[in-house]
């Protein structure tokens, strides 16, 4: 599904990031990215997201090379990027509504688009029908994250990604959301990308977790997790002590 | 801020007149009773009229400038590129004193209404412009990112995310600027012109020194001042409800 091919990738005046790095991951895969603060693995999600350009390589999805957000991606970011003068309700059907402001035409919103009614449903599914008239600035951090969710998964995407999602929830409300991203993105089919700076998350999401460096990347580290979802076996642990060894070794002065 | 605190600075402030015209004692400074009654008489002598036209010039004053200067403001603030441009030109032309440009406007657009709302518009625009550009120009990247990921370009931005984002910014433009208007609106009215409160209340005032209706006019003009800031309170109150959420 999407190919990252040779891709070199650095921001003006500062070291390269990636150097020529090459990654292919498939349909309805479930990734975590791992790696400490300025590795890159935000520029790396949105690089996928195509709000970024590599300086030389590409990536492309179902063969085609990402020149601009594509309609079939979704995006969710660390602060949820909610609208603060909209309501969960008018947050929600934000991506719908663009949608409809531009109409089918192939570049801002897919060519086969059909205008769907599937606001309500997703505001039910996510749990906020109780909030649906509420400000963002009214919410708890578990309820904008499911509103930008919500908002996401209403344009019925068949790419997610997530860019530290969970970083500011306490830890029941953080996990109850992973097992529902997990689950509805495994329900719809999605291929999910995750950054995460913390290992025990990237170990319970990640089916592949892609360990990054310190600058620039040229070789991407893959671990296999086929336990993913659960975090009470000993693979988890022996992972999560794995990937912590390493991390550590690399930053090791 | 609460009606009631409202009226109660109202009352608090008509109780101070009524003592400082007591104390002065001089025709000069008649008491608020004395104007109050003069005022709604007058009110039907032609001082409607005159507020009427006095509403109409600062209405289309301010109009005319968000119809041209929140857009411009929008596109400004919305891009790198054409901030770099205009800022400087901005920078330079905020600070002049636009109400010494009161001469040349007449003589370009002649002694009626035009030339009045025009130079309402030259001093409203700037201000305008200013706040709203900065409003935009500071709009969080990742709002911008996120929406660009649900696939909106400029258009869907500028209707989604830029002018929601500054409309607080215009209001509170046109609430600091209503001030200036009504300033700017006596000082157009007391030359070339036989209508507006501005002429009313010079005329009444420096010509006929009938002091009474003089101090009518200046309620009128207050009110007319006073009517526009709650007007934009109700707008704002209307349009930008999350702003008021706790």
């Amino acid at each position: 599904m999407i190919n990252i091919n040779n891709l070199s990738f650095g921001y003006p005046n500062t070291p390269e990031l990636f150097r020529n790095i090459s990654l292919h991951i498939s349909r309805g895969e479930t990734w975590a990215i791992l790696g400490p603060s300025g590795c890159g693995k935000t520029t790396l999600l949105y690089l996928l997201a195509g709000l970024k350009f590599p300086t030389s390589g590409e990536v492309t999805i179902h063969g085609e090379k990402i020149l601009r957000p594509r309609p079939h991606s979704g995006l969710i970011l660390q602060d949820y990027g909610l609208l603060p003068w909209s309501t969960v309700r008018e947050n929600v059907a934000l991506g719908v509504n663009v949608r409809k402001f531009y109409g089918a035409d192939g570049k801002h919103t897919p060519d086969d688009f059909i205008p769907k009614d599937n606001v309500e449903s997703w505001i039910q599914r996510l749990g906020l029908s109780e909030v649906v008239d509420k400000f963002p600035a009214q919410l708890s951090g578990g309820q904008r994250q499911r509103t930008a969710i919500a908002r996401t998964l209403a344009l019925e995407p068949d790419l997610l990604l997530m860019d530290e999602p969970f970083s500011s929830l306490d830890a029941i409300t953080r996990e109850n959301l992973q097992n529902l991203t997990l689950s509805l993105c495994e329900e719809q089919n999605i291929t999910l990308i995750i950054v995460t700076h913390a290992i025990e998350e990237a170990a319970m999401l990640g089916k592949k977790i892609l360990l990054l460096d310190t600058a620039p990347n040229s070789t991407a580290r893959i671990f296999e997790n086929p336990n993913a979802g659960s975090r009470n076996s000993a693979e988890f642990h022996a992972l999560c002590e794995t990937l912590w060894g390493e991390m550590q070794k690399r930053n090791a002065p | 801020m609460k009606r009631r605190d409202v009226l109660f600075a109202a009352a608090a402030i008509f109780v101070i007149w009524q003592i400082t015209a007591m104390i002065v004692s001089m025709s000069i400074l008649p008491t608020p009773l004395t104007v109050l009654v003069v005022f709604f008489n007058e009110l039907q002598n032609g001082l409607f009229t005159h507020f009427a036209v006095s509403l109409w010039r600062v209405t289309a004053g301010m109009l005319l400038s968000v119809l041209v200067a929140a857009p411009a403001g929008l596109v400004i603030g919305g891009s790198k590129r054409l901030n770099r441009i205009f800022s400087p030109i901005i920078y330079l032309l905020y600070p002049i004193p636009k109400v010494v440009f009161v001469p040349v406007v007449i003589l370009f657009l002649g002694i009626g209404d035009t030339s009045k709302i025009m130079i309402m518009f030259l001093i409203l625009f700037f201000q305008i412009v200013v706040l709203v550009r900065d409003q935009a120009s500071g709009i969080a990247p990742q709002l911008i990112q996120s929406l660009q990921s649900l696939g909106a370009g400029r258009r869907a931005l500028f209707r989604f995310v830029y002018l929601p984002a500054s409309l607080p910014a215009i209001l509170t433009a046109l609430r600091q600027s209503i001030g200036t208007a009504v300033a700017v609106l006596y000082i157009t009215e007391l030359s070339a012109t036989k209508y507006g409160l501005g002429y009313y209340i010079y005329y009444r005032g420096s010509t006929l020194l009938d002091y009474p209706s003089m101090y009518a006019g200046v309620i009128a003009m207050s009110l007319l001042g006073l009517g526009m800031y709650f007007s934009v309170d109700w707008l704002e109150r209307k349009w930008c409800t999350w702003k008021f959420v706790s």
